[in-house]
């Protein structure tokens, strides 16, 4: 494979900035963001460079690496921090650094006055170096580095207003219930380790066929255990909406177009694992497909602009997982979704910072409507974004959640049926929640007090969103054309046998889309066309209450491993504290006391060392005496 | 009559001892002719240098073979090469402790509490005979394990001991203390050459040689009688393990640690250890080999008691200094096990250990330096609590040695506990590994005791400050800290080195 010493470009520079602004402290104050953003655009820039350095070779020669150094070295276990860039990894670099540029630039008016605006660059530069270095680690061992950088990054800088104890708390649930899927990616490379002897991509690949199915199961649940902590999918979900307290620039970079698809990404990258594991496979469908409808429902119910939001990025990340777990057929859907995603989610939630931004910090939609007036150029970006993510034609959501549809209904018999009619209906519900996020922020009548002044953003936030609006009006049309994201990640991919179709393309979108206007006409209905109120009725169904409550995930999560683990925590502490540490106290106690009676015996008298050596002196020839007899 | 045969002298090889002596003796002539004012300046240049150019003339001769030198009486191999670079640099960091002149009395020869010494301490007098002292010690230090004749051994360690019995009583604190312990150091340091003279003459007895070669020949050829071999053994151990501080012949070392200025500890406590173990290392792994049965267990039984009873009575210390000297007990403990392992990687790991340590203690009492009050020094444990909320640096600093005393990974200490003890397992002296892990642990108790004092406990307002290091004390810390945390974090390059360097020639 070609070697390419520009890669470590791409990392080095973005955790200069982390390291610089940290250790400079106060002093890099000033021009910190500056510097912060400059180098996360130096990584895209150098992220372009090698696109079109790639672009410029022959397919099979596309992939390039560069040895950092030797990592481990064990006998015959070698692990070299090594990079790889390739069809599948270049996308990410672009998505992460070009995504990640506009949103440092767009923090810098965002978080103008915070007093801490140093540190949170500081972090997002750190986020940058980590979300890189996951996706251009060559090995899993290397990926789980990046694993364990963002899963730190997010924790951070969710909760970068820790001084709200409720904000602290939603960090470390973040952080807990990662923990989860990080276990399941080190168990995965554990058993890779123990059953292949190898942790690399292009070692485990080259066993996969050779090894059982059943090691291959194992290994492939795990990353799939991995990619739930990570995506926040199904039944890992519950730390994404309490994310949200981070600062939105996070939200939108962070837990909505990078790192909560890393799952995604692993499961692609892992593509050859699961197509040997086909057990694996089906279950990586299966999440993917629970996920998506449980966000959609919850999204239906919630007021919050940021927790729609996330029930949204989950639900379609849910698209993304289902993709990925339809095989070679579903894989460069999978990552076109990710990637049309990345744009309009970004956007979106950059918008509803914008609003945020005009509305004292107000998240409930309930206080917002008629915002159109105020922020019309909010409102047109959030409106692409919008109806690029319900999969209107010819926006970029269309392209890539019509594909995937389509690809789970053809995935054949009563599986395909399944899949495709709950990622159908999933599209239906989609187009209702969303519909409600617009009406009841941009369209729907007043509902703010008098002492709200909304206003538009400074051109600095605004822009960002400009470009991000542009990316999802066009990404889905050009990634597409000629399937053109398609045959460029062919060559990662097992080929894959012609399905049957069950329903002609044509068909299928037609049926998207009357689930799509279906949807929109009930929340015009529901929303636009009759009164809202500014305080959430009380008096709804049932359905709703639970909705409202994330569908109860916090309390099954409570009852199921919160209650029993603090008895278990509780119950381990007294043990700990009566035998463990009584059996230590005890050990301590008799040490010191047989110290301090051995302390007698240094008297101070120089008569009594002598005596004493002399004495040893006996013992010792004795000793040596008694051997030799 | 023998006709006299006039020495034949490799002064290539022979070198760095013999740059040190001359040093040492230039420091003489400048105590003699030199104004006042200008000898504490010109002594530190000149030890030095000194120290310098004999590590330069040290690594010129790095790859000549090894060879026997000086008619037979001294070695050159890879072993004493790596002995003598560790007492080197060991050294100079040390020697940038001795030039805080509140180390030192004003004028030795005064007495304690005399007009005289009110005198010469208005008068800023110091007393700058230590350099040349250390710079004798040092020669002594760098001939101990290279020395392969009884003889020579014998003369190298009395060139190493008899001036640090008078460095030990130069406190500037506490004299009368300072000089009792070097009035006890020297006695037992004596009492303990007479054993070591004893050995001496049973092992001639033994072997008709001085040689250790000699003497190893008739070990393996049993011409000689075993009784001797025996006595001589046991006498010739005496003497070093006196040195060393091994039970039950350590008595002595935390009265002159506590006593002794904390800059002479601390070069007594990290470079004699290294000498006194190399030579240790080589009489026993070249002479003794072979008659490993007979000296195996007592030397087991002394490691085991020796670390154990170091690690335990340190618990009892309030007083930092000497809660180390028991420290330093355990270590001789611990390093024993390198000398019974009796094989490569015995050797290796003992000559990381005692380069490890030496650097690391010689760390430690250079904070132990900085923590005063209007009085001096202030040892008293008690009132170390909360230093760390005050000097946050020179605590961690101290932190980190104690965690490399007590074997932390990412320390040069755990690295050394772990070759050491891996050593010991491999010659099949299982009780070793188990008996030193234990004590391990129960003197990560005190040491860990001491970080908690430091961090956690509030401070105490009773005037004890951590003053602002000089220059050269801050370049020891942090030239230890700094070998310590790279030690621990990356020794590959060292351990290889050692590896392919260790030898002794026998």
């Amino acid at each position: 494979m070609v070697t390419n010493s520009g890669l470590v470009y791409l990392i080095a520079l973005p955790l200069f900035g982390a390291l610089s602004l940290l250790l400079l402290g106060r002093r890099a104050d000033k021009w910190g963001h500056l510097l912060a953003t400059a180098l996360s655009a130096g990584s895209f820039a150098v992220g372009l460079f090698q696109l079109s350095e790639m672009l410029g070779r022959a397919t099979e020669s596309r992939p390039v690496t560069q040895k950092l150094f030797t990592w481990i070295s064990v006998g015959s276990f070698n692990v070299d921090a090594s990079l790889l860039l390739d069809q599948l990894s270049i996308c990410f670099v672009l998505l992460i650094t070009g995504v990640g540029t506009l949103i440092h630039i767009y923090s810098i008016s965002y978080m103008s006055d915070d007093p801490d605006r140093r540190r949170f660059f500081a972090f997002l530069n750190l986020f940058i170096a980590a979300m890189l270095l996951l996706v251009l680690g060559d090995s899993y061992l290397n990926l789980y580095v990046g694993w364990e950088g963002v899963g730190l990054a997010s924790y951070l800088l969710i909760g970068f207003w820790n001084q709200k104890a409720a904000y602290a708390t939603a960090s470390k649930k973040a952080f807990i219930m990662n923990r989860i899927g990080d276990m399941g990616l080190s168990f995965a490379i554990m058993i890779a380790f123990a059953s292949l002897g190898t942790v690399s991509f292009s070692g485990v690949k080259e066993n996969a066929h050779s090894a059982s199915e059943a090691t291959m199961t194992a290994i492939g649940i795990m990353l799939l255990v991995a990619a739930v902590g990570k995506s926040a999918q199904f039944p890992l979900q519950a730390w994404l909406g309490d994310a949200m307290a981070g600062p939105t620039p996070v939200s939108a970079l962070i837990h909505a177009a990078t790192m909560v698809t890393a799952g995604v990404y692993l499961i692609v990258r892992s593509n050859f694992v699961f197509d040997a594991a086909p057990t694996a496979q089906l279950l990586v469908a299966i999440i993917g497909a629970i996920t998506l409808m449980f966000g959609a429902l919850v999204g239906t119910a919630k007021d919050d602009i940021k927790k729609a939001l996330a029930a949204s990025t989950m639900s379609q990340i849910g698209y993304m997982i289902l993709g990925a777990g339809l095989g070679p057929a579903g894989y460069a859907f999978a990552i076109m979704h990710l990637l049309t995603h990345g744009f309009f989610k970004a956007g979106m939630f950059l918008g509803a910072g914008s609003v945020m931004h005009g509305m004292n910090d107000e998240v409930n939609m309930r206080k917002y409507g008629a915002l159109r007036k105020f922020m019309p150029i909010t409102f047109i970006t959030f409106g692409l974004g919008y109806l690029a993510i319900i999969g209107v034609p010819p926006f970029a959501g269309f392209y890539s959640k019509d594909m995937l549809i389509e690809t789970a209904l053809n995935a054949g018999g009563v599986k395909g049926i399944l899949l495709g009619g709950t990622a159908l209906l999933g599209a239906g519900i989609t187009a209702f929640y969303m519909t409600r996020v617009m009406i009841l922020t941009f369209t729907s009548p007043k509902r703010w007090d008098d002492n709200q002044h909304p206003h538009e953003s400074p051109i600095l936030m605004w822009a960002p969103m400009a470009i991000l609006a542009i990316g999802s009006v066009s990404s889905g049309f050009l990634l597409s054309r000629g399937d053109a994201l398609k045959h460029w990640l062919e060559p990662l991919f097992e080929e894959h046998g012609e399905h049957t179709e069950l329903l002609p393309p044509i068909v299928v979108s037609g049926l998207a889309l009357t689930m799509v206007a279906i949807g929109v006409a009930l929340a015009v209905v529901k929303y636009q066309l009759s009164e809202v109120e500014a305080v959430a009725p009380e008096n709804v169904t049932e359905f709703t209450q639970i909705a409202r409550r994330d569908l109860l995930q916090d309390e099954i999560n409570e009852a199921l491993f919160m209650r029993p683990g603090q008895v278990l925590t509780s119950v381990l502490v007294k043990f700990d504290e009566s035998v463990i540490d009584g059996a230590v106290r005890g050990i301590g106690q008799i040490a010191m006391g047989s110290g301090s009676s051995l302390r007698r015996t240094q008297t101070g008298f120089v008569r009594s060392y002598a005596m004493l050596i002399l004495i040893g002196a006996a013992a010792l020839i004795a000793a040596i005496w008694v051997v030799t007899l | 009559m023998i006709d006299f045969v006039s020495p034949t002298l490799e002064y290539a090889l022979l070198a760095p001892m013999l740059i040190v002596l001359a040093g040492a003796l230039i420091g003489v002539l400048i105590e003699a002719f030199a104004p006042r004012s200008a000898r504490a300046s010109s002594q530190l240049f000149i030890t030095l240098a000194t120290l310098a150019i004999s590590l330069a003339s040290l690594i010129r001769v790095r790859n000549s073979a090894s060879t026997t030198a000086a008619m037979e009486s001294v070695t050159f191999d890879g072993a004493g090469m790596l002995l003598q670079a560790s007492i080197l640099v060991i050294s100079i960091i040390a020697v940038l402790l001795l030039a805080d002149q509140e180390n030192f009395t004003a004028l030795a020869s005064t007495l304690p509490g005399s007009d005289e010494e009110r005198t010469s301490l208005q008068k800023d007098l110091r007393v700058t005979e230590i350099y040349p002292l250390t710079l004798f010690a040092v020669a002594g230090m760098l001939l101990f394990p290279l020395a392969t004749d009884l003889i020579t051994l014998f003369v190298a360690l009395e060139m190493l001991s008899l001036p640090l019995y008078l460095l030990a009583g130069l406190s500037r604190r506490r004299r009368l203390m300072s000089q009792e312990a070097a009035l006890k150091y020297f006695l037992l340091g004596a009492f303990s050459s007479a054993f070591f003279l004893m050995g001496v003459a049973y092992l001639y007895g033994y072997s008709a040689s001085t040689t250790f070669a000699g003497i190893h020949a008739a070990v393996i050829g049993s011409t000689g009688n075993d009784i001797y071999l025996l006595l001589g053994i046991a006498f010739l151990s005496i003497g070093l393990l006196f040195k060393v501080g091994a039970v039950p012949f350590h008595a002595w070392s935390p009265d002159v640690y506590q006593g002794a200025p904390t800059a002479v500890t601390a070069f007594m406590a990290a470079a004699t250890k290294v000498a006194a173990f190399g030579a240790m290392l080589r009489i026993f792994y070249v002479s003794f080999a072979e008659a490993y049965w007979q000296w195996r267990p007592a030397l087991i039984a002394i490691a085991l008691i020796t670390m154990v009873f170091g690690s335990l009575v340190a618990i009892a210390q309030r007083d930092v200094k000497r809660m180390l000297a028991y420290s330093s007990i355990a270590h001789a403990g611990f390093l024993l096990s390198g000398v019974i392992a009796l094989n490569k990687t015995g050797l290796d790991a003992s000559i990381f250990y005692l380069f490890a340590y030496g650097v690391a203690t010689v760390g430690a009492f250079g904070v132990v330096t900085l923590v005063r009050d209007s009085a001096g020094e202030v040892t008293d444990l008690n009132r170390w609590s909360g230093l760390g909320k005050r000097s946050p640096w020179v605590a961690t600093a101290f932190a980190g040695f104690l965690l490399a005393f007590a074997g932390i990974p990412l320390t040069s200490g755990f690295i050394g506990k772990f070759s050491i003890f891996s050593a010991a397992y491999e010659s099949g002296s299982t009780a070793i590994l188990i008996t030193g892990v234990l004590s391990s642990a129960i003197a990560a108790f005190f040491y860990i005791r001491v970080i908690v004092l430091m961090f956690f406990k509030d401070p105490v307002e009773d005037g004890t400050s951590v003053v602002i290091p000089s220059i050269y004390t801050q370049i020891t810390i942090v030239v230890s800290a700094v070998v310590t945390f790279a030690l621990g974090i990356y020794p590959t390059p060292l351990i290889d080195f050692i590896q392919s360097t260790a030898s002794f020639l026998r």
